[in-house]
């Protein structure tokens, strides 16, 4: 696989971590390498604990690496950077503001030249995107759990990064509020281009929003298999039940099956 | 007009109550006073009450309010750093354990004389264990997802202090201080028994007894209650304004 420097938005090179804990070192990612192009969206999938989340900090500068190097839009990165939006399966919305409040905070962080006006302007387009319109003044509390996590989804874009980390932000929401909640995400990526970057359990989610699925071995975590999904320019659901969608759904699961039994093997 | 109502209504039952239960059993005013001896008793020593009262407003909000700089800066150093909240909270909670009863008389030996700085430390010292305790524990156990959300962004820890850990510990704050507001007052009262010439409602209360006026402590005793229905109350109305947001609409 060649790396582009250039083209490519996220780039993991040959990544390595370890987490020292009581008992001793507990390598999580070893030698990981992986790339996602310009407005590219990627799924990645692998057995539960096998390091998909240390991903995500790892990306976001949370974590450094203790060896590889990565690369946001051609920069190494060292520390968090405002470039960055993420959403986690806990929306974790501010209970003391309002929806369009929590939405803004990443503006209130995040350097920008967008006076009060236009930072509302700029939440109130995003709330109308994924259907909240009306709910700006709302508490969190008053929202149900597939509302609050799109406003989640508001707060993860309002300041336009150029990537966007979503860590099983669906993982809580009951099947059909998850499926909705899929749908927003297509329409997101047509008005807000990101690159994108999906952990999730949901093979189905993964191959139903995301241009490339990878697929992580157990724990350390390195790249064990990948698919490019083939993407029509309006996904439906039904595209889910095709012969062909439910072939790579097949592959997919063989591959975690084979991803957990080596996770077992090496406790 | 409910709301005033009703807990009116039970105020007038009480005291009917309490009036029926002294005359019916027919006991001296030095067993137990009843309302109807209240009143006289604090008409006769009624600028006493109110500059008395006022001593003991003024010792237990000041000393409230010192607990409150310091449980809050305590609750912050322990609810930051883990090693400094192993290292503080045995020692808190050793202080804690003391009966502040037994404090009393060595801070009054400490500093003779000197009635204020006495009544407010005993206040102090009796009501900063809750809120430190309340911070700490609000601090500890903030989600780590909301300190990624803004740190993925770069904020400085100060900014998400002030943005999140701070207004996410405000209700456990006002949980500890409605907790404090009454430990200040007993810490108040406390002090001001044994110093008799140190003024303040526990002063009058011990003059009364020194006097036999039995009606006299009653009426201290209703005093009290009565400012520390006020001062409670007040504690309310700052929730209400800083941390309404945690109170789920019933509707």
């Amino acid at each position: 696989m060649s790396l582009n420097v250039k083209k490519d938005a996220i780039i993991i090179k040959d990544v390595t971590h370890t987490y020292k804990t009581e008992t001793g070192l507990l390598p999580v990612i070893k030698n990981l390498t992986m790339n996602i192009p310009e407005n590219g969206f990627t799924a990645v999938v692998g057995p539960s604990g096998c390091g998909k989340s240390t991903l995500t900090k790892l990306i976001s500068g949370l974590l450094q690496p203790d060896k590889g190097e990565v690369y946001l839009s051609g920069e190494k990165i060292t520390t968090p950077r405002p470039t960055v939006g993420m959403a986690f399966q806990n929306p974790v919305l501010l209970e003391w503001r309002s929806i369009i409040k929590n939405v803004m905070l990443p503006l209130e962080i995040v350097p920008n030249k967008l006076n009060l006006q236009q930072k509302e302007q700029r939440a109130k387009q995003l709330l109308s995107l994924v259907g909240l319109e009306g709910f700006e003044e709302k508490r969190p509390s008053e929202l149900s759990g597939g509302m609050r996590q799109r406003a989640s989804l508001c707060r993860a874009l309002v300041h336009k990064p150029k990537v966007l980390i979503l860590d099983e932000p669906f993982g809580a929401l009951d099947a059909f509020t998850r499926e909705d909640l899929w749908k927003v995400m297509h329409n997101l990526r047509k008005e807000e281009p990101f690159t994108g970057i999906l952990i999730t359990h949901d093979l189905r989610e993964s191959i139903f929003l995301a241009d490339e699925v990878i697929v992580l071995s157990g724990r350390p975590a390195s790249k064990q298999f990948f698919v490019k999904v083939p993407k029509s320019k309006t996904p439906k659901l039904d595209s889910l039940y095709t012969s062909k969608s439910i072939d790579m759904l097949k592959t997919l699961r063989k591959q975690i099956e084979i991803a957990q039994s080596q996770q077992e093997q090496n406790k | 007009m409910r709301h005033i109502l009703v807990p009116l209504y039970a105020i007038i039952i009480f005291l009917v109550l309490w009036e029926l239960l002294v005359w019916v059993n027919d006991w001296p005013n030095y067993k137990m006073a009843s309302p109807s001896d209240i009143w006289p008793a604090f008409w006769k020593f009624k600028f006493l009450f109110f500059q008395y009262g006022w001593d003991t407003l003024w010792r237990t909000v000041v000393g409230l309010f010192i607990a409150v700089l310091c449980g809050v800066f305590l609750g912050m150093i322990m609810g930051f750093s883990k090693v400094l909240r192993e290292a503080i909270y045995p020692l808190l909670v050793g202080f804690n354990a003391i009966p502040k009863a037994t404090v009393v008389p060595i801070i009054a030996l400490m500093f003779v004389g000197q009635h204020d700085l006495n009544t407010v430390l005993i206040a102090f010292m009796i009501s900063f264990f809750p809120i430190a305790v309340s911070v700490s524990i609000g601090l500890s156990t903030l989600e780590p997802e909301y300190r990624d959300i803004l740190r993925s962004l770069g904020a400085s820890k100060s900014l998400i202090f002030w943005k999140i850990a701070l207004p996410k510990t405000l209700p456990e704050f006002f949980g500890a201080l409605k907790v404090a507001v009454t430990l200040a007052f007993i810490g108040t009262n406390l002090m001001e028994i044994v110093s008799p010439h140190g003024r303040g409602l526990g002063a009058l209360f011990d003059s009364g007894k020194t006097n036999s006026d039995y009606p006299l402590m009653f009426a201290v005793l209703i005093a009290l209650a009565l400012l520390g229905i006020g001062l409670y109350y007040v504690v309310v109305v700052l929730e209400k304004i800083f941390a309404g947001w945690a109170e789920r609409s019933t509707d």
